[in-house]
C-alpha cells in the first residue's frame, strides 16, 4: 500500500458546494496528477467544515493548515509552493478582520480556537461516505457496548445520568423519553429522528448529517435498543438532497457491515432504518404531525396526551429524538453520562450546536459548552459586526423564538437563562442583526411565516396569527394606531394560551419579544411614521438629505429606471414619478442620506 | 388496478404514464406511501395537474379527496406549470436580513414576474422558499439546480440574464 503523507480534506458541505468546491477539487486533483504527486497527496471530500462565510475551505493533514476561499486557479500555485515547496501560501490563509493577523493554523484561528467539538467532532475529519473512517474514529463501538455489555435499563439510566436534553427546541430530558417509551406496552415500536430541520437559518441537523451521517444512525440503534424497536425512520427535509443521498450511502454501508438488520453484531437485536422525505411543511417538525405525514396524511398535529410514547406512529409506541441530540448518544454511552455532565450549567449539560447567521462577519457552525455567553458566539467566534455597523438583536429560537438585545448579550447559553430574556434555545439558529434592521419588520416576517405554515386545524392559530400578520403590516405601512400596540399583545398572550401545538404556542414570541425590547421602534412607526431603521418601504419619503449627501452620484449610477438626476458636485434628486422604490440606492449610498 | 387507458394531458406523454405505472405499482402496498408517490410523479411530470392526482388515487385506491387533500397540503406540490427554469430564492432570516426582499423586488420588476407566479413566456418561475440552510451565503437564489450566494439586485439580474 502506498504511503499517503499528507491529506487535503477539502469541505464538501452545501455552502462549499455552491461556492464551486467542486471546480477547485477537480483542478487540484489534475495539478496533483500533473506534478506526481497524486499517489502520496489525497484529496479527501469532507462533510460541512463549519466555516462556511469563509468556503471553499480546506485543511491540510497532519500539519493542520486551513485554506480558504479557494478558487479554481490557485491550485497550480498551491501545489508548487506548499506541496513541492513546502511553503504555504500566504494569500490563501486565514486573516483575522479585527488584527489583521495571517492564522495558518486552523485551532489556532478564534472562530475555531474557542468552540469544543463534541457533536461535530467528525467533521471535516473523515470522508462521511466511507463507513471505516468512521469507525476508525470510535464508531459503532457504542453500538457493540450498548448490545453487548449493557442491559436496556443501563443504557436509559446512561442516558438520564447524562442529563442530554433534546436540542430540536423545546429541551425534554431525552433519558426520560425513552423510559416512557419503553415502559409503554407494545411488540411493535418505533424509533424516529427528527431531521425536518424547517427553522429559517437553522442548518446544524443539515451539518451534522452532511459530515456524519453514522453518528445519527448509531444514536437511533442504541435508542431502538434502549425502548425494543426494531424499526426506524428518519424523517428528513426533501430541500436537503445532499444530506439525503449521504445518510442513503451510510445506511446502505451499516446493512453491508451487519450493524442495521437482523442480528447486529451477532447480539440477536434486529434494528433497520428508512429515510422518508418530506414534503414542505414546517409544522411537520411538530411531533405528532411528523408522525401523521409519514403515515401519509396531512401534517396536522393532535392534541396530547396520549404523548407518542405511548401512542405515536401507527398508534404504535414511539421515541422521536431530534438529530443533534442522537448524534451525542454515542459519545455518553462510549465516556458514561458523568462525563458528559461534568460540562454545562446546572440544568443543561453537554454542548451545544449552533448555525451563526446575519450580520456577524464569521458565519458558520458553532459549537460550545453549555453556559458559554452569547457576546463570546457572536464577538469571540462570530468576529462581531461587519461594516462598523452597531450591534442591536440577536434572534433565537426562529420563529419560536425571541429578539435578544444588547444589554443581555452576557446570557450564558442555557435553556433557562435563555427563556427568561424572553427568547428559546430553540434548535439553534443564531441570526445576528445590525442597526439598519427594522424590528417591527422583523416581528412581520416571522409572523408571515407562521401564518403560512400554520396548518389551519386549530382556530387560535388559524384565525390569530393571521390577525396579527395584519396589525404588524398595517404598522409598517404607516396606517397604525395607539391601541394596535395593546391589541398585538393582547392577542399574541390569548393565541399562546389557546393553540393546540408548538407551532401557535411559540408563534407570538417574536412579537412580544420585539414589543418587550423595542417598543419605541413600534412607536416610532406609529406616532411619528418613520422607520428608524429605514426598512419599511412606505414611510421612506424618497428623498435626499442635503446635509449627508456627499455628492458622490452612486445613487444615480445604481439607478435601474433612471429616476435619479445628478451632476458633479450637486446633491443627487430623485423624481418620485419615475421612482419603483425598489430601495437599490438606500443599499448603495454608504452615508445614508436618502431617507 | 391502473386504468386500462390513460386520461389525455397535454403535459403528459406515453413514456411518462409508463414510469408513473411503475411508480404506482412499486408502491401500492405500502401503507403510507402517497406523498413519496407524489413527489416521484411531480418529479417527471414537472407539476401535478388534476388528471394526475385523481390517477394517483385511482392507482393506490385512496379516494380522490384524501390526495388531493395531502397534495394540497405541502408546499411541495404545484398545481400549475412551471416555467422552463425555476427560480427560488430563499426567504429564510438570514437571507431576509441580509436583503433577499430587495433582490426580489428587482427580479419581479425586472422579468415582470409575481412571487408563485410564471412569466408570459414561460421562461422562469419564481418561487420563494424557506430556509435552504446556505445561510452563509445569503442572500441565496437557486435556479433549476445552481445554487448563487451573496446575490444582490444588480448580480441577481446579471445570473438570470443567462438563463433563457
Amino acid at each position: 500500500m502506498n504511503k499517503v503523507r499528507t491529506q487535503l480534506m477539502l469541505c464538501g458541505g452545501t455552502g462549499c458546494h455552491a461556492n464551486d468546491s467542486q471546480a477547485f477539487h477537480e483542478a487540484l486533483q489534475k495539478e496533483l496528477e500533473r506534478q506526481g504527486l497524486a499517489e502520496e497527496i489525497k484529496i479527501i471530500e469532507t462533510g460541512c467544515n463549519g466555516f462556511c462565510a469563509v468556503g471553499p475551505v480546506m485543511l491540510v493533514q497532519p500539519e493542520g493548515i486551513f485554506y480558504q476561499k479557494l478558487r479554481p486557479e490557485d491550485a497550480p500555485h498551491l501545489v508548487e509552493e506548499h506541496f513541492l515547496k513546502g511553503r504555504p501560501v500566504k494569500k490563501l490563509l486565514y486573516v483575522e478582520p479585527t488584527s489583521k493577523e495571517t492564522i495558518p493554523i486552523m485551532t489556532k484561528i478564534p472562530f475555531f480556537a474557542h468552540q469544543m467539538f463534541w457533536v461535530m467532532r467528525n467533521k471535516g475529519v473523515i470522508d462521511p461516505e466511507v463507513i471505516d473512517e468512521y469507525i476508525a474514529r470510535d464508531g459503532y463501538f457504542a453500538v457493540a457496548k450498548a448490545l453487548k455489555e449493557m442491559t436496556p435499563e443501563q443504557i436509559i439510566e446512561e442516558v438520564k445520568t447524562s442529563g442530554l436534553r433534546g436540542r430540536g427546541g423545546a429541551g425534554f430530558p431525552t433519558g426520560l423519553k425513552w423510559e416512557f417509551a419503553r415502559r409503554s406496552p407494545g411488540e411493535i415500536k418505533y424509533v424516529l429522528c427528527n431531521a425536518d430541520e424547517g427553522d429559517p437559518g437553522a442548518f446544524m441537523d443539515r451539518s451534522v448529517l452532511e459530515a456524519d451521517p453514522h453518528a445519527v444512525l448509531e444514536g437511533m440503534i442504541i435508542a431502538a435498543r434502549a425502548i425494543d424497536a426494531h424499526q426506524g425512520y428518519i424523517y428528513a427535509r426533501t430541500e436537503y438532497p445532499l444530506a439525503i443521498r449521504r445518510l442513503g450511502i451510510a445506511i446502505k454501508q451499516a446493512r453491508e457491515y451487519g450493524l442495521l438488520g437482523t442480528d447486529i453484531l451477532g447480539s440477536g437485536f434486529d434494528f433497520d432504518i428508512d429515510i422518508y422525505q418530506g414534503a414542505g411543511a414546517f409544522v411537520c417538525g411538530e411531533e405528532t404531525a411528523l408522525m401523521r405525514s409519514i403515515e401519509g396524511r396531512r401534517g396536522m398535529p393532535r392534541p396530547r396526551p396520549p404523548f407518542p410514547a405511548v401512542k405515536g406512529l401507527w398508534e404504535k409506541p414511539t421515541v422521536l429524538n431530534n438529530v443533534e441530540t442522537l448524534a451525542n448518544i454515542a459519545q455518553i454511552i462510549l465516556n458514561g453520562g458523568q462525563w458528559y455532565a461534568s460540562v454545562g450549567t446546572e440544568t443543561s449539560k453537554g454542548t451545544k450546536v449552533f448555525a451563526l447567521s446575519g450580520d456577524v462577519n464569521n458565519i458558520g457552525l458553532v459549537e460550545v459548552p453549555m453556559g458559554t455567553s452569547l457576546r463570546t458566539i457572536i464577538y469571540d467566534i462570530g468576529g462581531g459586526i461587519p461594516n462598523k455597523k452597531k450591534f442591536k438583536a440577536v434572534q433565537l429560537g426562529g420563529p419560536s423564538g425571541g429578539c435578544i438585545p444588547e444589554q443581555h448579550l452576557d446570557t450564558p447559553v442555557d435553556y433557562e437563562a435563555i427563556a427568561k430574556v424572553g427568547a428559546i434555545m430553540g434548535s439553534g439558529g443564531v441570526i445576528v442583526m445590525d442597526e439598519n434592521t427594522c424590528m417591527v419588520d422583523m416581528a412581520r416576517f416571522f409572523m408571515d411565516f407562521v401564518q403560512d405554515e400554520s396548518c389551519g386545524k386549530c382556530t387560535p392559530c388559524r384565525e390569530g396569527t393571521r390577525r396579527l400578520l395584519q396589525l404588524l403590516e398595517k404598522i409598517c405601512e404607516g396606517r397604525g394606531e395607539p391601541e394596535d400596540l395593546d391589541t398585538l399583545e393582547q392577542l399574541s398572550y390569548t393565541i399562546k394560551d389557546t393553540a393546540l401545538c408548538g407551532l401557535g404556542q411559540t408563534g407570538p414570541n417574536p412579537v412580544l419579544s420585539t414589543l418587550r425590547y423595542f417598543r419605541d421602534e413600534y412607536e416610532a412607526h406609529i406616532y411619528e411614521k418613520r422607520c428608524p431603521a429605514k426598512r419599511c418601504v412606505a414611510l421612506l419619503k424618497f428623498e435626499v438629505d442635503e446635509d449627508l449627501c456627499t455628492r458622490c452620484g452612486v445613487c444615480f449610477r445604481s439607478c435601474p429606471v433612471e429616476a435619479i438626476t445628478w451632476k458633479k458636485k450637486e446633491v443627487a434628486r430623485i423624481d418620485k414619478e419615475k421612482c419603483i422604490k425598489c430601495m437599490t440606492c438606500f443599499e448603495k449610498c454608504r452615508f445614508g442620506a436618502i431617507f | 388496478m391502473s386504468h386500462d387507458t390513460h386520461p389525455q394531458h397535454p403535459d403528459i406523454d406515453d413514456d411518462m404514464w409508463k414510469k408513473i405505472d411503475e411508480i404506482i405499482a412499486a408502491n401500492r402496498d405500502i401503507p403510507g406511501s402517497v406523498i413519496t408517490v407524489l413527489r416521484q410523479c411531480q418529479d417527471i411530470v414537472g407539476y401535478m395537474p388534476v388528471e394526475l392526482v385523481d390517477y394517483i388515487s385511482y392507482g393506490l385506491n385512496l379516494s380522490r379527496s384524501e390526495v388531493y387533500g395531502v397534495a394540497s397540503f405541502y408546499a411541495l406540490f404545484s398545481f400549475e406549470p412551471k416555467g422552463r427554469h425555476l427560480i427560488r430564492v430563499c426567504m429564510g432570516t438570514a437571507c431576509y436580513v441580509k436583503g433577499i426582499k430587495e433582490t426580489v423586488n428587482r427580479i419581479c420588476n425586472h422579468f415582470d414576474l409575481k412571487e408563485g407566479g410564471v412569466t408570459e413566456d414561460r421562461r422562469f418561475s419564481l418561487e420563494a422558499v424557506r430556509c435552504l440552510g446556505a445561510c452563509g451565503l445569503a442572500p441565496v437564489m437557486v435556479v433549476d439546480q445552481d445554487t448563487y450566494g451573496a446575490v444582490k439586485a444588480d448580480k441577481a439580474i446579471e445570473i438570470l440574464e443567462k438563463y433563457k
